[in-house]
């Protein structure tokens, strides 16, 4: 019997209609556990680099986590890997709600979707019976409204839903994956639409069996009061109706201008008074006491889920205020926009009618209200009509196919995903690390553990540490050291990017939520999960044996074989940079030696490939003879190569 | 506070619907509470309690599994909440044939919420100990047990009232004389 997971996954070929059920190797999941990491495998295996994102042979896998459908609260995040048409990198995002826990109790881990279908369908998942639906009469529906419908013809009110709306019908960029009160952004919806499969409904009322039942639960039980109780996990932001924060470090309008003194106590009371007039309920996500999302009624618009930080993103990218911005998610949140970068692309063509870029020809009946404009804008991009059609390509594609210098309006863009609108003044050592190297794609799923900035009081820096059992030794003392406005010591910074990222890779591939783990050690410093207990309720649940050594050479091993991916698609050194104007001061000959630390700790190259002596260390000699194959390794480079990467750089 | 009165202990969980945030924890911790080996496996679909949720029309409706009932009931409603209606069985605790809610999935075999019970007996069931926002909360009250009973405290209470107003002989020989003329 397997633990904690079904062993089997569902493998759907759209273009031929088949529908598989096959077991899966119990090795594998030992190597990298599940969700994204096992995930990752089975793309190496299937998708090799010439695959095309937009080829019916790339994948599309909805991965459940490790720990889904066991009683471990919290473990409720569906992975979604597939490869980018904005990126042609690897792409991945995950979505909270109920998806996963449901599949699994339907009986499977994952769900592999290959080829594309010749008109729009849908999937429904019940237990043993699988089909392929018609979805042609859903076509052009909002993403819940798709949920609703389809729960409603199935008479199956207990099935989850995961859509996409016209967005990814559509095939924009920015496109997400809906599901109750979540949604996958960066790039996963765009695939799932170019596959024509306009959702997945899934019901599943089988047990999930875990090793050490009773060993579990004692665990488990008192987790549901400890999360509750804990005031730095879940989102604490969300809760708060004080947006000093938000508002005045992140930036306006195209991710341009911090607006100081906006923020005031009349404000706060008038913010406070929209959202409590629109707020239908806090809810949560599977078997989780956090009620992170709020259930939003705004007269003339469907109800949505509104989460995060994109209560704010629209607002202030649009320069308005909180009403616009409940306003506008109704609309975007049915079409299945991310909230994150539509904002910035909606902001981004403004500037360019301002600049005399785009013209009245390209826009025509263009509002002069920048609210309407908004609007405006999203149903040319969600219809691909127009100038629309460039702009569904987010902002780095459009400012490239729109030209006449619309390249330069393109400044806060990572390898070609827009990044959260921060502009700070100095480089910060850590977060260049991140936002250069990360395969995740934004910041928010690569920091987290290391918190964001010192303590200026030595008692109460030593008391932080005393009560930090999240962080290893090492952490404890750099945290001791570390006064305001100085930097963290180039080993420092490697290993803080470092642990930051391993936490997220874990996390993803278990499937418990970073707002309980790898997100929240940052602030406060007591995630509720965190390195030293994760590998108990892994081995209760799987009965594999594994202790925090163990658990992190599997995040490791995560990120190297996705990082091959990456290099395998043509990544390399020059591609790893932070969005060019995100800090003001740089320091060029710092950040060479930064990336060259880190690449040297990771055991990678100096042009940022994973040598060959690092790939076998880890269990992937097969990566490692891929590279050799193709070139990407020659035999000399089991050592990191002499030349130096400020000559490299130069090139 | 005895009077000579016989009181039982009445189990039950006070479901708050504005609390509740749609977790469904209350559902892992039964179906693990209750499979044996106990916690060996999770699955709501075997839960005694579920949460009815609609969530675009803010219905989040937690309901116990009651009795077992062979036949459909007649007795129906239908719900209308914020201007939308609910099927007449939406909202009911009931297993019975008409539907496959509060029956095990493989077997079809009724389930009922027992409150948990166990041996030694917790604290508190286990959908109540797993939910912090108190959107179930467990009480036990004090009830009078049985009618019987209370009709025999009834009579008693007015003879008493009588015998203080009258004085216990007036009553007693009222109660001769009745008793006589019956007879006669």
């Amino acid at each position: 019997m397997r633990y904690a997971e079904t062993g089997f996954n569902l493998e759907i070929d759209l273009s031929r209609g088949s529908i598989e059920r096959v077991a899966t190797d119990p090795r594998l999941t030992e190597l990298h556990l599940g969700g994204q990491g096992t995930a990752a495998k089975i793309q190496w295996d299937r998708v090799p680099p010439e695959v095309e994102p937009f080829s019916p042979d790339n994948l599309l896998i909805f991965s459940t986590g490790l720990l889904h459908g066991t009683p471990v609260p919290g473990a409720n995040r569906t992975a979604v890997d597939t490869f980018s048409p904005q990126t042609n990198l690897y792409s991945h995002s995950l979505f909270g709600g109920f998806f996963g826990p449901e599949l699994k109790h339907a009986g499977y881990d994952k769900i592999v979707i290959r080829g594309k279908a010749s008109d729009l369908v849908y999937l429904w998942i019940n237990n043993d019976k699988v089909e392929i639906r018609d979805a042609r009469h859903l076509q052009g529906k909002g993403a819940l409204e798709t949920g609703a419908c389809i729960k409603e013809e199935l008479k199956e009110s207990d099935a989850q839903v995961a859509a996409i709306g016209l967005a990814g019908e559509n095939r924009v960029y920015m496109a997400t994956i809906e599901h109750a009160n979540s949604s996958a952004s960066r790039g996963v919806g765009v695939i799932m639409g170019d596959k024509r499969l306009k959702a997945i409904a899934v019901r599943g009322t089988k047990d999930i069996n875990v090793a050490r039942p009773a060993e579990l639960f004692e665990i488990c039980n008192p987790m549901y009061q400890a999360i509750y109780d804990n005031p730095y996990c879940g989102d604490v932001f969300l809760h708060e109706d004080d947006e000093e924060w938000h508002v005045n470090n992140f930036a306006w309008g195209n991710a341009r201008e911090r607006q100081k003194g906006f923020w005031n106590k009349e404000k706060e009371k008038e913010w406070t008074d929209i959202t409590e007039s629109v707020r239908l309920r806090w809810t949560a996500c599977y078997n989780c006491p956090k009620d992170c999302h709020q259930a939003i009624s705004y007269p003339g618009r469907p109800t949505y889920f509104q989460k995060c930080y994109s209560k704010l993103t629209y607002a202030m990218a649009a320069y308005k205020e909180l009403d616009f911005n409940y306003n506008i998610l109704g609309v975007t949140q049915e079409h299945g926009l991310d909230g994150y970068s539509t904002p910035q692309v909606l902001a981004f063509a403004i500037e360019l009618y301002n600049a005399g870029i785009l013209t009245d020809k390209d826009l025509p009946g263009f509002p002069s209200d920048s609210g309407e404009r908004f609007f405006y804008l999203v149903e040319k991009i969600v219809r691909r009509e127009g100038i629309g059609d460039a702009l569904a390509n987010g902002v780095y594609w459009a400012a490239r196919q729109i030209g006449k210098g619309a390249e330069e309006f393109d400044h806060n863009s990572t390898k070609k995903i827009e990044q959260l609108p921060l502009k700070l003044k100095m480089i910060n050592y850590p977060y260049f690390l991140m936002y250069a190297t990360s395969a995740k794609m934004t910041i928010t799923q690569t920091e987290g553990s290391y918190p964001q900035s010192p303590i200026a009081d030595k008692k109460e820096r030593e008391a932080f540490v005393k009560n930090w059992d999240a962080a290893p030794e090492r952490f404890k003392k750099w945290f001791l050291e570390w006064e305001p406005r100085t930097h963290p010591s180039i080993e420092a910074s490697v290993h803080i990017c470092d642990w930051n990222e391993t936490m997220h890779y874990i996390d993803d591939a278990i499937g418990t939520c970073a707002f309980l783990s790898s997100f929240r050690g940052q602030f406060g410093g007591r995630p509720p999960y965190h390195l030293y207990n994760l590998p108990n309720f892994i081995s209760h649940a799987t009965g594999m044996d594994l202790d925090s050594d163990a658990l992190w050479e599997i995040g490791r091993r995560n990120r190297n074989l996705i990082r091959a991916h990456n290099v395998r698609r043509g990544l390399r050194r020059s591609d790893e940079k932070p969005p060019e104007d995100h800090w003001k001061i740089r320091d060029t000959e710092m950040e060479t030696k930064l990336l060259d630390a880190y690449y040297e700790f990771k055991g990678w190259n100096n042009d940022g490939i994973p040598t060959k002596e690092t790939l076998e260390k880890l269990g992937l000699d097969y990566v490692s003879e891929d590279f050799l194959a193709r070139g990407i390794l020659t035999d000399s480079e089991a050592t990191p190569s002499k030349e130096t990467s400020v000559e490299k750089e130069t090139k | 506070m005895t009077d000579g009165l016989k009181k039982k202990i009445v189990k039950e969980i006070k479901v708050d619907l504005d609390k509740c945030i749609g977790c469904r924890a209350c559902e892992v911790a039964c179906s693990a509470f209750h499979a044996r080996p106990k916690y060996s496996s999770t699955n709501p679909a075997r839960s005694r309690i579920r949460v009815v949720i609609d969530d675009l029309n803010d219905v989040y409706v937690p309901i116990r599994a009651g009795d077992y009932t062979p036949a459909e009931c007649t007795g129906r409603h239908t719900y209308a909440i914020n201007g939308k209606e609910y099927r007449e069985c939406s909202f009911c605790g009931v297993s019975c044939p008409a539907r496959d809610l509060f029956k095990e999935p493989d077997s079809g075999l009724p389930l009922k919420c027992d409150m948990c019970e166990d041996d030694p007996p917790i604290p508190e069931p286990m959908c109540v100990q797993v939910c912090p926002h108190d959107a179930l909360v467990y009480i036990e009250r004090e009830e009078d047990d049985g009618e019987e009973e209370v009709h025999r405290e009834e009579m008693e209470i007015g003879l008493e009232a009588l015998a203080k107003k009258h004085g216990l002989q007036k009553v007693m020989d009222a109660v001769a004389r009745m008793s006589v003329s019956k007879k006669g």
